[in-house]
């Protein structure tokens, strides 16, 4: 009992501590994201947490609700000529950047030069791009040398690199060095003197901002903001400590809760676990470059051997958080189709062996790289290396961490002499949903934007067809034929697909949880 | 004693430039290319190609280590690749965390340990002493982060006196600095407390056999002062020098403890750097953590001299 007196009285002590620093008068979110932020400069890599921090601080043109429709953000209105070469575009009243000087044109013109000498689909539309000008403080005007039919598509793409607009004198910097001015339009205001890297990023609520009257949707409609501060919890990476720290209230959203936590969590009273509408595509992708891989044949006995269920079933394990897939463009948007889809759909083990002996597989070994410390694919290549064994694949299965992995792909020699011939990886929805921007159907061999380098003229003269149709009806076609002809080559395979849940306390409400990205406006804390 | 303290501070250029010249030629010898980290998942080979460049990670290697070389003796150990701060700037905002930490952790330590240690030689071979001796071989064997997640789950989750995770600054106060800090330290000390207590209890247990003991009890002192006084004060060395292996690995060995706790430390810092092949970061705290073994062995060595005055350098 007296022991028990004590322990009462130290933990009221302690508690009062807390309680003595703990008050807060302003309204603060703690968000642990699903990574570490490194780069502020949201154009300069494509990573998914540089992605994020541009959304809390940029405006973007046009965004993606979450029907997957473009929609205005920033521009008023637009027209396109008869022609279809010109398009005229209207910013809407109020925008202004964080430093007070309004939003205008010429920063417009500026931002987008820039984010078009690094975006794969932002290179894509610069290529069809005769001039821009900014004939008024509220306009801007893109001329084309010839019509193409994905400019709303590429100015309201919601993920890296998004075309987020920036003061003049910063998008001016030299697009392959970073940024060092963080001044934005966005509905939140970045504090760089708060800004410790590995373990806080702070933002504040830009006063100044004036959404738009739409309701938030995906990453368009109007972003309201009703937190006065959002605090990025960087240092806490440890799965367990961060489900310790949502349960305790320590923090109040967890973007990647991990799939082995999901459970417990939809049990856990205080807690709400959301599932995002749209999620991320597993894909193992072959190295064209070298044998065994740099015969069509070959590739496709691997497709057939991957049927997609063991892949999740392995590395996400909770049924109702994954699906088979057998397309290349995520299921459930535009593009996606069963086309050309068979060899991996109906896939099994006979079947595999049976394209492999086929083939005039010459016994080479297969090496897949396998990252050790990479929790979200770590286990694919397990999965692949058993399938690619039982049907008859000699597998080298190697070790290593991500950062050694990223580097090693992207080495062009044989994979007996360092290289390789395979990796796995994910990839988030919107970054493969169009024959655009899906960077693993580029064909251009050695030129091609992303390792592993096919090599079709077919798929790159339907992809070149593709980005000139202005028809809707004629796009979702032409995606077909590219699908298709891309399971012809076997540019790599896809294993289905997840949603990443989130996990949030129950007085959190409003949070945007698309799966587009990551973004923190509408969200409060009741 | 001045002329060999600085022969020692001395010795440590030679020490510094050893593993400053080692920790460069290991780390480009490692897989893995800082740039494809920059670039992102879906950067293209020729852009990778371009931030290697800017990075200057495309020049030979006796270049690079020249240009590091040559800021190194001005005092700049470089600017983070991944972070695009100064290094300098980036040890310096987590040296507080870890330094915290350490501190904490061995104070706690020594203020537990020494007086059990004491105890047990003084009741040697009693229930006492077998308990502590359990206590140390549990101590030792319990991985660090299983002890962290059990004192989680108790103080935290179940009786609610300490936060999760996290680290306060001194200067937000010191109650918040203590409240983050108590299950860390607490966490780590337990394997301090066990090897401390481990050497105190031996040395003093070997002090106690000895003649002057005998010899003052003979004169009739009370027994507190005969182990406090004359036992626990001939075996200080080798206690002091445990303390300062402790304090030397406690520095550079708290990445468990610093990731499980959120603690954003030197620990976290070198992780993340190593993981994103963040060569000056690497280098930067590689060079800092052995000046701070460095110093930590003079202290000791400094501390034997007043501790016994036969030890004369």
């Amino acid at each position: 009992m007296r022991l028990r007196t004590a322990a009462c009285a130290l933990g009221a002590c302690v508690a009062a501590l807390g309680f003595a620093a703990g008050a807060q008068a302003q309204k603060t979110l703690v968000v642990v994201p699903h990574s570490n932020l490194a780069i502020l400069d949201p154009i300069w890599t494509t990573a998914y947490m540089s992605r994020n921090h541009g959304y809390m601080i940029y405006d973007t043109l046009f965004g993606t609700d979450e029907k997957n429709q473009i929609r205005p953000q920033m521009v008023e209105s637009w027209t396109v000529s008869p022609d279809q070469r010109l398009w005229t575009f209207r910013l809407r009243k109020g925008l202004e950047f964080h430093d007070g000087t309004p939003v205008t044109g010429e920063d417009v013109i500026a931002s987008l030069a820039r984010w078009g000498k690094r975006d794969a689909m932002g290179v894509a539309l610069m290529s069809f791009v005769e001039r821009m000008d900014a004939p008024s403080p509220d306009t801007f005007r893109i001329f084309l040398r010839e019509p193409n039919g994905f400019m709303l598509e590429a100015l309201g793409k919601p993920s890296s690199n998004v075309p987020f607009i920036m003061p003049k004198r910063v998008a001016e910097t030299d697009a392959f060095k970073q940024i060092e001015d963080y001044t934005g339009s966005g509905p939140y205001i970045f504090v760089k003197e708060e800004f410790k890297p590995g373990d806080k990023a702070v933002y504040v609520r830009n006063p100044k901002y004036v959404p738009r009257s739409e309701p938030p949707s995906g990453t368009a409609g109007g972003k309201r903001v009703y937190v006065d501060r959002v605090v990025w919890n960087l240092a806490l990476r440890d799965a367990q400590a961060q489900v310790n720290a949502l349960v305790k209230g320590e923090i109040d959203i967890l973007e990647a809760l991990a799939f082995d936590h999901y459970e417990a969590m939809t049990k856990e009273k205080g807690i709400k676990v959301i599932k995002p509408s749209l999620g991320l595509q597993y894909m193992c992708r072959f190295n064209h470059l070298h044998a065994p891989f740099d015969r069509a044949e070959v590739r496709r006995a691997a497709l057939a051997a991957f049927s997609q269920e063991p892949f999740l079933r392995a590395q996400v394990g909770v049924k109702e958080l994954y699906r088979t897939c057998p397309s290349m463009f995520t299921c459930g948007t535009p593009y996606a189709s069963t086309a050309g889809t068979e060899i991996q759909a109906k896939s099994n083990m006979k079947i595999a062996q049976e394209l492999l002996r086929k083939s005039g597989y010459d016994g080479s070994p297969v090496v897949i790289l396998k990252p050790t410390d990479l929790h979200a694919i770590g286990k694919l290549a397990d999965v692949a290396a058993q399938l690619m064994r039982q049907a008859g694949f000699k597998v080298d299965l190697q070790a290593m961490d991500w950062q050694t992995l990223v580097s090693r792909r992207a080495k062009k020699d044989p994979p007996a002499a360092g290289g390789w011939s395979m990796f796995c990886t994910a990839w988030v929805a919107p970054d493969i949903w169009s024959p655009i921007n899906n960077a693993a159907l580029d064909a251009r061999g050695e030129k091609s934007g992303w390792f592993g380098w096919p090599d079709s003229t077919k798929l790159e003269a339907l992809r070149a067809k593709f980005m000139r149709e202005t028809d809707a009806a004629k796009k979702k076609k032409l995606a077909e034929e590219i699908q298709a002809a891309a399971f012809e080559v076997a540019t790599h395979a896809p294993l289905g697909e997840y949603v990443q849940p989130v996990a949030t306390r129950a007085n959190v409400t409003g949070l945007i949880t698309t799966g587009l990205a990551n973004v923190y406006w509408n969200v409060n804390k009741e | 004693m001045i002329a060999y303290l600085a022969r020692r501070l001395l010795a440590t250029i030679p020490v510094l430039a050893v593993v400053a010249v080692l920790v460069f030629l290991l780390l480009r010898l490692t897989p893995g290319d800082p740039a494809a980290i920059l670039a992102g998942e879906a950067a293209s080979p020729q852009q990778i190609e371009r931030i290697r460049a800017h990075l200057g990670l495309d020049r030979p290697i006796p270049v690079q280590f020249a240009i590091w070389a040559g800021r190194l003796l001005q005092g700049d150990l470089g600017e983070s690749f991944y972070y695009k701060q100064s290094v300098a700037s980036l040890i310096a905002h987590r040296l507080e965390p870890t330094l915290a930490l350490a501190t904490l952790t061995i104070v706690l330590a020594v203020a537990v340990a020494v007086p059990l240690g004491v105890l047990a030689a003084w009741r040697s071979g009693g229930a006492f002493d077998r308990a502590l001796m359990a206590f140390s071989v549990l101590g030792f064997s319990v991985p660090v982060f299983v002890l962290a997640y059990a004192l989680i789950w108790l103080l935290s989750l179940r009786l609610g006196w300490l936060p999760v995770q996290g680290y306060r600054r001194l200067a937000e106060g010191l109650g918040p600095f203590l409240q983050h800090l108590a299950l860390p330290a607490l966490t780590l000390a337990v394997i301090y407390v066990a090897l401390i207590a481990r050497v105190t209890r031996a040395s003093v247990l070997e002090a106690l056999g000895e003649d002057y003991i005998r010899t003052a009890r003979a004169k009739g002192l009370g027994e507190l002062r005969v182990v406090v006084r004359h036992a626990l004060a001939n075996a200080a060395v080798p206690i002091v020098t445990v303390i300062g292996i402790g304090i030397a690995l406690l520095i550079g060995g708290v990445v468990v403890t610093e990731s499980v706790y959120a603690i954003p430390g030197l620990g976290r810092l070198t992780v993340d750097a190593v993981l994103a092949r963040d060569f000056p970061t690497i280098q930067g705290v590689i060079l800092f953590f052995s000046f701070a073994y460095v110093l930590v062995n003079l202290v000791v060595d400094i501390a034997y001299v007043l501790l016994d005055p036969r030890i004369r350098y």
